[in-house]
């Protein structure tokens, strides 16, 4: 069981400045359901394997803040936000189709 | 047991058997009867139909009269429209949603889909949804919800099997709110709903419909199933005009309205008189058919001013001209409509035919007759109306408005424009059976003339006359006129002036007469006296000349004598006379 990390808002702001090229990444969860953990596992794979560091990632739990689910006009849940670099992305699953992350990542030739 | 015994009388039944179910009453004319009450609490309600035919408007109809009328505060849900363009679209129907709002009783939410935004990668669900769904009820402590048009979803996720089980777990996720919700969804080609939604909403589904005849746009509702409850099955027409939502519910039409005795005037008095109870009956459905030009109208203005003058409302329906043109030209015969206009208890309301479909036609006046609540509805002229239906449809439809105002106690005058050379009984839209005051006003055409004249045909409950009377319209207004009978029957028009006129003056002309003859007479006195006098003068003459002569005759003897006697004296002898004579 992956556990939950929540970034500090000193941690957000940083992200929001962050450097060109650097991925800015937020993964919209329900709670501790299979479904969510399989998709935090899987994104922190790829971060590691394919991003090498240069990301920042923030983890939602609509549960805890229905508030930004609203916000951020979730509709499916788990849901990946790539909001830089830009264009942005929305992909729902549990991120278990890897190819189709790293398209939407728009990191597929880094892979292999 | 008891209530079974009771005498079953059509809808008081169908009103107790529905307690058991509960109701959300949505507030909207009509809606409420048609469905006995409103959608069922605390279930979810599917309305379906194609683009534009108001599911929109009726899910923002239901939560507004929810808040404003039985403080139930509501969330939108809107899959479609933005919130500020749902906003800016309510505004037009004189809903302040940003109010509402602002003061925490609605809550609202656009859920965008981008399909283009989104990648599938793996297992999902709607958890999102859901959970946006709650914060929404719960921040505003809704009691009733929409969700505008749910359908949206499977544009923007491919796994529709899953969608289908995601849908109906939120459905009984509504129910667990206890929320009474309404779902939208887009009219199918084969089914109600192009994803059949209606598989899922078991409890009740209203199915809304437009649709285009002659350029003509009609809309129509049709509850499809009310699990639970007994419910209208018909059609019904609805509008959606600035206030909102309207249907016209034909159930709620029963022959059991009450009949008043009281009678209204006709605002003609010589009308009046004719009639027999001194005008109409008071609820009753007065027709007046005719041809063009024959003072339809003036009678509708008569009664209209009159009614206004004994301080009631009077709403006057006017298919053919504008309001400006009926207060001009009813003044032109001595109505004067304005002041009851400016104070208020007249109110004209001026449409062209074919700007509705008929139904649209009768729900607006429906509407109009609910909110303005006239003592007297004119309708000028209901055949207009025939221009917006069938012949079948315009009776139809006149039934419900007829029975409609007999039910609300409201006298209706119509007018009905027949055509010229058709015959004036049988060109009544199919309605004269439920009118009870029926009048004609036709041309009667002698010696070269047109003139108005008016029977009534029918008028139930009334002593009435059976003459067909002159009547002409003048700058004080409308007189009916005596009854002339000539050799060739009814006298009208210049024929009946000259009637009239022969009758006023046979006095004087008898005394003219005389007066004739006596002038001929002194003429002939005259003549006779010249005569006289011109003898006289002729025998003076000649008497004159009969007079000289002899004197001249008697002078000649005098002087003869006087000559023999100076010759006798001469010759002193009287012997010789005749020859002295002879000699002169």
């Amino acid at each position: 069981m992956a556990k939950i990390h929540r970034i500090t808002p000193h941690a957000r702001a940083k992200a929001s400045k962050s450097k060109h090229g650097r991925y800015m990444l937020r993964l919209f969860t329900s709670g501790t359901t299979p479904r969510s953990t399989t998709a935090l596992r899987n994104l922190r794979e790829i971060c590691e394997t394919d991003l090498e560091g240069n990301y920042d990632l923030e983890v939602v739990d609509i549960y805890q803040e229905p508030g930004r689910a609203t916000e951020s006009d979730i509709i499916a849940a788990p849901t990946l936000i790539k909001e830089e670099p830009l264009p942005t992305k929305r992909m729902v699953g549990d991120l278990s189709d890897r190819p189709k992350v790293l398209l939407g990542l728009a990191i597929a030739g880094k892979s292999k | 047991m008891q209530r079974l015994s009771k005498k079953r009388t059509g809808l008081a039944v169908l009103a107790k058997t529905v307690e058991r179910l509960e109701k959300a009453p949505t507030g909207i004319v009509g809606l409420d009867e048609i469905t006995l009450g409103g959608l069922p609490r605390g279930r979810a309600t599917l309305i379906c139909g194609s683009a534009g035919c108001g599911k929109t408007m009726l899910g923002v109809e239901f939560l507004v009269n929810g808040i404003r009328e039985y403080g139930e505060p509501g969330v939108f849900v809107a899959f479609e429209e933005t919130k500020n363009e749902l906003v800016v679209n309510s505004a037009a129907l004189d809903f302040d949603l940003g109010k509402l709002v602002r003061e925490g009783k609605l809550a609202i939410d656009h859920v965008h889909i981008d399909p283009n935004e989104i990648a599938e990668t793996g297992e999902y669900d709607l958890e999102g949804l859901f959970i946006r769904l709650k914060y929404a009820i719960e921040s505003v402590g809704a009691k009733r919800v929409v969700l505008d048009t749910i359908e949206t979803l499977f544009s923007g996720f491919s796994n529709t099997a899953l969608l289908r089980a995601e849908i109906r777990r939120l459905f009984q996720y509504l129910k667990s709110f206890g929320v009474t919700a309404i779902i939208t969804g887009e009219r199918g080609e084969n089914a109600l709903t192009r994803y059949g939604l209606e598989e899922y909403v078991a409890d009740c589904v209203i199915l809304l419909d437009h649709r285009v005849r002659d350029q003509i746009t009609t809309r129509r509702i049709r509850i499809v199933k009310y699990r639970g409850s007994r419910h209208g099955t018909n059609e019904y027409p609805f509008i959606i005009d600035e206030r909102g939502f309207s249907v016209l519910p034909v159930t709620s039409m029963a022959l059991n309205h009450k009949v008043s005795s009281q009678v209204i005037s006709t605002g003609v008095p010589d009308l009046d008189a004719m009639l027999g109870v001194g005008g109409y009956y008071r609820g009753s459905t007065v027709l007046m058919s005719g041809t063009a030009g024959m003072g339809k109208s003036s009678f509708a203005s008569a009664l209209a001013r009159s009614t206004c003058e004994g301080g009631e409302r009077v709403l006057y329906f006017a298919f053919e001209e504008s309001e400006k043109q009926i207060v001009r030209n009813m003044r032109s015969i001595g109505i004067d409509l304005q002041p009851h206009l400016d104070s208020g208890r007249l109110r004209i309301v001026a449409q062209r035919p074919f700007l509705y479909g008929l139904e649209m036609h009768l729900v607006s006046m429906h509407k109009e007759i609910n909110r303005f609540r006239p003592a007297v509805v004119v309708v000028d002229p209901i055949s207009n109306l025939i221009s917006a239906g069938t012949e079948r449809e315009v009776s139809a439809m006149l039934t419900l408005l007829i029975d409609f105002l007999k039910t609300e106690g409201v006298t209706g005058f119509f007018t009905v424009l027949t055509e010229n050379g058709g015959r004036l009984e049988t060109s009544d839209t199919g309605v004269s059976s439920l009118i009870d005051t029926w009048m004609l006003v036709r041309d009667i055409e002698i010696s070269g003339e047109r003139n108005r004249g008016l029977y009534v045909l029918k008028s139930r409950g009334m002593n009435h006359s059976n003459q067909i009377r002159e009547f002409l319209l003048s700058s004080k207004g409308i007189k009916l006129v005596e009854v002339y009978l000539g050799p060739s029957g009814m006298l009208t028009g210049s024929a009946r002036v000259a009637l009239e006129e022969q009758e006023r003056d046979a006095s004087v002309r008898q005394a003219d007469d005389q007066e004739i003859k006596r002038a001929q007479l002194e003429r002939r006195r005259k003549a006779m006296e010249a005569q006289i006098e011109a003898l006289r003068a002729e025998f003076e003459a000649d008497a004159v000349e009969v007079d000289r002569a002899l004197s001249l005759e008697s002078k000649r003897e005098k002087r003869a004598l006087d000559n023999q006697s100076a010759m006798a004296k001469s010759r002193r002898a009287n012997g010789h006379l005749s020859q002295n004579s002879n000699r002169k």
